[in-house]
């Protein structure tokens, strides 16, 4: 997490153009350019300027954006919700969708079936985010009219990014699904299973997909950063007033306090992801629940 | 008074292999009789675990080809489908599997696992559970109410094999199939599982097919008996004529290589040679090449199956010549 900050902080500081310049007309004089970066803290030196960033974000104060010259903090707090409802329900969708499915291709594997939904969603994965969202909006929206273009005035805003964000995003957990489940299959205890005389589905269902969930919830987790960046794009794309649309901006204005903040709530949240991960492997895991509780084994 | 519950007709299994086909299993035919303990054994490789999956149906699937009959009260398993043979499983005839280790899914409370198969016959979930805890009991599971809870990683071999009996005889089968349900353990535990599986042909009248490389085991529980040897039956008959008057030259050397004394040294000691892999289908005797008494023919000629004795039956060219 401090290598993701510094290493944004020093990106932005090298990016040509200075941060004055945008914040400040063409006509104003050297003099008073000198006085406000004085006053913005931009003549100190780099690693100055570093450590002070570092000090008020630990005392929770994210700074001043230069171009709204608003608190930073504010600026967020009105975006996370929009960002955080595209990428909560895109993953419920998401593992809504691409679980039985990866269940059912494992089940049939090879037949066309199979072959036809791996390799669509291959073909999606391998879509660009953007363009995806933008064929969406010209059939949808444009063409039928079933759904708004762009903005946010009500929940039917959110279809058309979260179908995008699920489409995209899917064919990486159908594929894990697909090849955890295929090993389980062969697992002893799913001859026990069929012994006991459960039947198929149960078995399925039960046994095949129940331990299968132990890895594949753990990689979607780990996985949820990807989820993030792609929807940084997609905002963009449908003009969500999310934190990916401010970042988007803010990063072609150089309002760094911005761009810093929220880059480092997404390094916070790929920390969390991962922590998340470890945790729910414990759950859905009882010989790492032990482990993890101090247990012998 | 002894009825037929399941009996093998000419059944063959090839399993698809880089070389080609692996005969595993040729041309078994045997019969197990209501009560009737029947020990199959033989070295390893040589089928055991196939016929026994097979009887199931719960071959892994997809490389391997079946043919003949497994006839359980009288109707051809083989011909039966999905939806039937599920009803079959754990109801009328239960498995135990040879490795008792990764037989029980590690997500589930051991107890928990074995009341599954309880709550398939319309029991309700508390009830279930107090059955568990008998049978747990009636297999000498050590503190079996706390023990029912565990996970299968915090027991022990002998303790998940005593689960796998509990799961096995839960739902009462006629027939259990016990793929070396010892082999991993040590001789006390051997013991009384064996007294376990006694106990339950003595009290459920259940026939077993006990699957075994213990000859020791053998001589102790079993009625009946067939060698196997590189996918075929050698040797089926009485336990007590076998040991008595083996016939087939592979027995005799079983039987020749056996110290009777602990079990532990009855296992099967070695044999010159090894088992062949049958990949190619060519006739004459699978034992041909360590037979000491091995002639010409039967390195071309397919041994046939001689009847010597009253439900003993032996696949040899040259006893069925001395016999005439
Ligand atoms: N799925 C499979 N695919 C290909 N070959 C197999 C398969 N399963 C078993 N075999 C082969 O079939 C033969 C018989 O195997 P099987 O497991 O039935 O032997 P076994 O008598 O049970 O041996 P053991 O005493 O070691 O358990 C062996 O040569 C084995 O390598
Ligand atoms: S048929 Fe021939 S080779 Fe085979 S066991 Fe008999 S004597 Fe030996
Ligand atoms: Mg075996």
């Amino acid at each position: 997490m401090i290598v993701v900050s510094f290493l944004v902080f020093s990106l932005m500081y090298m990016m040509p153009g200075d941060p004055i310049d945008m914040v400040v007309d063409r006509k104003v004089s050297q003099e008073k350019k000198a006085e406000i970066a004085h006053e913005m803290g931009y003549d100190q030196p780099f690693l100055t300027q570093y450590v002070n960033w570092v000090d008020d974000t630990i005392h929770g104060d994210f700074g001043t954006s230069t171009r709204y010259k608003t608190d930073v903090w504010g600026l967020m707090k009105e975006r996370i919700p929009y960002s955080l409802q595209l990428c909560g329900w895109s993953l419920i969708v998401e593992l809504i969708i691409a679980l039985p499915l990866g269940l059912l291709c494992a089940m049939k594997k090879d037949s066309f079936f199979d072959r036809f939904t791996v390799n669509f969603s291959l073909f999606l994965t391998a879509v660009p985010g953007f363009w995806l969202g933008a064929l969406f909006i010209i059939i949808f929206a444009v063409e039928l009219g079933w759904l708004p273009i762009s903005g946010y005035a009500g929940p039917e805003y959110f279809v058309l990014p979260i179908a995008t964000c699920v489409l995209t995003g899917m064919g990486g957990t159908l594929r894990i699904t697909k090849s955890e489940v295929l090993d389980v299959i062969n697992e002893k205890y799913v001859t026990t299973a069929y012994a006991k005389g459960l039947p198929k589905r149960t078995v399925m269902i039960k046994h095949v997909l129940r331990n299968s969930l132990i890895l594949v919830t753990t990689l979607v987790f780990m996985s949820i950063p990807w989820l993030i960046s792609g929807a940084v794009i997609i905002e963009k794309v449908f003009g969500l007033p999310g934190m990916g649309n401010l970042l988007l901006n803010s990063i072609t204005v150089q309002d760094m306090p911005v761009v810093q903040a929220v880059l480092l709530l997404i390094a916070i949240l790929t920390v969390l992801c991962n922590l998340a991960s470890d945790l729910i492997m414990g759950v859905l895991d009882p010989r790492i629940r032990l482990s993890m509780a101090g247990g012998d084994n | 008074m002894s009825e037929e519950l399941l009996r093998l007709e000419n059944l063959s299994i090839d399993y698809k292999v880089k070389e080609g086909y692996l005969s595993a299993v040729k041309d078994v035919n045997f019969s197990i009789n209501k009560g009737e303990i029947f020990a199959v054994v033989g070295e390893s490789g040589c089928g055991k675990s196939t016929v026994a999956h097979s009887i199931m149906n719960l071959l892994p699937g997809g490389n391997e080809t079946i043919t003949g009959k497994v006839i359980f009260k009288g109707r051809d398993l083989r011909e039966v489908t999905e939806k039937e043979m599920e009803k079959i499983r754990g109801k009328e005839i239960g498995m135990i599997f040879q490795n008792p280790l990764d037989s029980l899914n590690p997500v589930y409370t051991v107890g928990s696992q074995v009341a599954e198969a309880i709550e398939l016959d319309k029991v309700d979930k508390t009830e279930a559970w107090n059955r568990v805890v008998e049978l747990f009991k009636d297999v000498k599971m050590p503190d079996a109410e706390e023990r029912a809870k565990s996970f299968p990683h915090e027991l022990s071999g002998g303790m998940r094999q005593r689960v796998m009996i509990a799961m096995m005889i839960s739902r009462n089968p006629e027939l259990l199939i016990a793929d070396e349900p010892t082999t991993a353990l040590d001789v006390t535990i051997e013991a009384q599982i064996l007294a376990i599986i006694k106990a339950l042909k003595e009290q459920f009248n259940t026939a077993v097919m006990l699957i075994t490389h213990n000859f020791g085991l053998v001589a102790e529980v079993a009625d009946k008996i067939g060698v196997m040897y590189a996918g075929e039956m050698v040797e089926t008959g009485d336990v007590f004529e076998i040991f008595k008057n083996p016939v087939h030259p592979y027995t005799r050397l079983l039987m020749a290589a056996l110290p009777r004394k602990t079990k532990n040294e009855g296992r099967l000691q070695t044999i010159e040679g090894n088992v062949p892999r049958i990949t190619e289908k060519k006739p004459g005797c699978r034992f041909a090449n360590r037979c000491p008494y091995a002639t010409e023919k039967c390195k071309t000629e397919d041994p046939p199956m001689v009847m010597v004795g009253e439900d003993h039956m032996v696949r040899c060219h040259e006893i069925g010549k001395e016999e005439k």
